[in-house]
């Protein structure tokens, strides 16, 4: 278990060095990188809006309900709500949840690619094909994840704020006023710097599994599995590092 | 001219690949035929150099491949089109998308004279309305020839074809054979094509390498498979009745044609 892991950690390593390298045609790479990021990351704004909205508003209730201690303010809640959503769901749940779409993608399209001859065509035409196929999947998505990042983070807050003004379970005063309080500009940044690092897992390791597929449909199937698993695994084990990094 | 020098391989200490030597001739179109799982594949893709042999040497015009460093292999990965067993058109591109690609990435024509090649190309192997098609919308027959065109967009020296007739019906087949067969005579190419199809054998098998188990069991031509005394081979052309019925006739037709 241990050799193996150790293996495909340098087999990753090698097939990322092919990865990056300069591209054959600039030209070509700018287009295929402005086609991936609409696919990867323009496709999942609505996925991460409505996803924002909804944990934001469960949040909110969760903590009104929570919160009933008269010593603790009623604006907590507000409060609560962003510190959450900003310091934990909008980058690490929500990559895990993009993990499952954009990672199961690149894995599947690769994986199919590779089946169907379509990298070994690119290969024979002196193509590097990691390189072509792979680096502007993971440079799109990386860029453009941040935007996915504040997007959801204000989602959940409107998701909170939806809660207030058509509940009477708290305030909207209250509520936007907890959301402005001992507000910290270090921790939309250390959100961002997450999503970043959290999507080159995703990209990346997707992209690893999909491109040394071997067999035919089922295997595609296995490795887009693999794929998400692992990045979710990944994810949370980046997550705990790069925490006690920047927080500390 | 593309030369295999006493080619062996092996796979995870399991050779596969016995002291192959065959010379495959310019403007020809030579034919690697086999049963499945006679090594004729793993053969091919040490010619293409997508595997590479233990023992033996594959020459380009004298050029040998081993040799050559990353910017010699690239250039020469320029000369080759290639044609896939499932054609390995590119999904999200049309056909004239997958036509321009190889002109996109590699020639320095202005983008009007890629298109031009590009519909040359597409006319040339006879298909037409259907430059705005997906490969999913067109027929494996139409697939095999946007394949053919994306081949010879830039021109190559060396075409491979792996098994071009598999999937396909037997008129378009023998329309694919002939299509490669004027290709490759138009344009003198070196042309391998990688087969076990007995129409192909017998209408463009201008140069016949016969791959039994890993070893090279016989060289030869359509013309002159029919006299073969190699056994396998017999046992592998000869398998079906239709054929051995046609060899009989063949044999009468050369006899007759001895004794006038």
């Amino acid at each position: 278990m241990l050799v193996s892991s150790i293996k495909s950690f340098g087999k990753y390593c090698l097939f990322m060095t092919q990865v990056f390298r300069s591209p054959d045609k600039w030209k070509v790479f700018f287009q295929r990188l402005v086609l991936e990021i609409s696919k990867l990351g323009v496709d999942s704004i609505p996925l991460v809006i409505i996803i924002s909205l909804f944990i934001g508003a469960v949040i909110t209730i969760q903590m009104t309900i929570n919160i009933v201690s008269p010593l603790i303010p009623s604006y907590s809640t507000g409060l609560a709500t962003r510190e959450i959503l900003l310091l934990e769901f909008s980058s690490s749940m929500m990559s895990l949840i993009l993990a499952g779409k954009v990672g199961s993608n690149i894995a599947s399209e690769i994986g199919t690619m590779r089946v169907t001859e379509q990298i070994d065509a690119l290969d024979i035409m002196g193509i590097n094909s990691a390189n072509f196929i792979v680096l502007p999947k993971v440079i799109g998505f990386v860029l453009f994840v941040p935007v996915l990042c504040v997007l959801s983070m204000f989602m959940g807050l409107v998701g909170g704020w939806f809660i207030a003004e058509f509940t009477s379970m708290i305030s909207v005063e209250n509520y936007v006023f907890g959301i402005q309080s001992f507000f910290n500009e270090w921790y939309v940044w250390y959100g961002i710097i997450k999503t970043v690092v959290f999507a080159y897992i995703i990209a990346s390791v997707a992209a690893y599994y999909g491109y040394y597929v071997k067999g035919g449909a089922l295997e595609v199937g296995q490795a887009s599995t693999k794929a998400v698993v692992s990045s979710s695994i990944l994810i949370l084990l980046a997550d705990v590092i790069l925490t006690k990094m920047l927080l500390q | 001219m593309i030369e295999a020098k006493n080619v062996s391989k092996w796979f995870d200490g399991q050779q596969v690949l016995y002291d192959i030597s065959a010379t495959f001739d310019t403007g020809k179109t030579n034919l690697i035929i086999g049963q499945s799982g006679s090594g004729k594949t793993v053969f091919m893709k040490c010619l293409i150099g997508l595997l590479s042999p233990e023992v033996g040497e594959i020459l380009y015009d004298g050029r040998k491949f081993r040799n050559m460093n990353a910017q010699e292999k690239k250039k020469l990965r320029m000369e080759i089109g290639m044609l896939f067993q499932g054609s390995a058109l590119f999904d999200n591109e049309t056909v004239l998308g997958n036509v321009m690609f190889p002109l996109k990435m590699f020639s320095p024509l202005s983008h009007e004279e890629q298109l031009e090649r590009a519909h040359f190309c597409i006319n040339r192997v006879g298909l037409v309305n259907a430059d705005a098609k997906y490969p999913s919308e067109i027929s494996g027959g139409m697939q095999k020839r946007v394949a053919i065109a994306r081949a010879i967009a830039l021109n190559p020296k060396y075409l491979f074809c792996d098994e071009p007739n598999s999937g396909l019906d037997p008129r378009t087949s023998i329309l694919i054979d002939e299509l490669l067969s004027d290709i490759t005579h138009e344009y003198g190419m070196t042309t391998i094509i990688n087969t076990h199809d007995m129409n192909s054998v017998l209408g463009i098998g201008e140069k016949i390498v016969f791959i039994n188990k890993g070893h090279c069991d016989w060289i030869g031509n359509d013309r002159t498979i029919f006299r073969s005394t190699s056994q396998s081979l017999n046992d592998f052309v000869f398998a079906s009745k239709l054929f051995q019925e046609v060899k009989v006739f063949l044999e009468r037709e050369y006899e007759a044609g001895k004794e006038h």
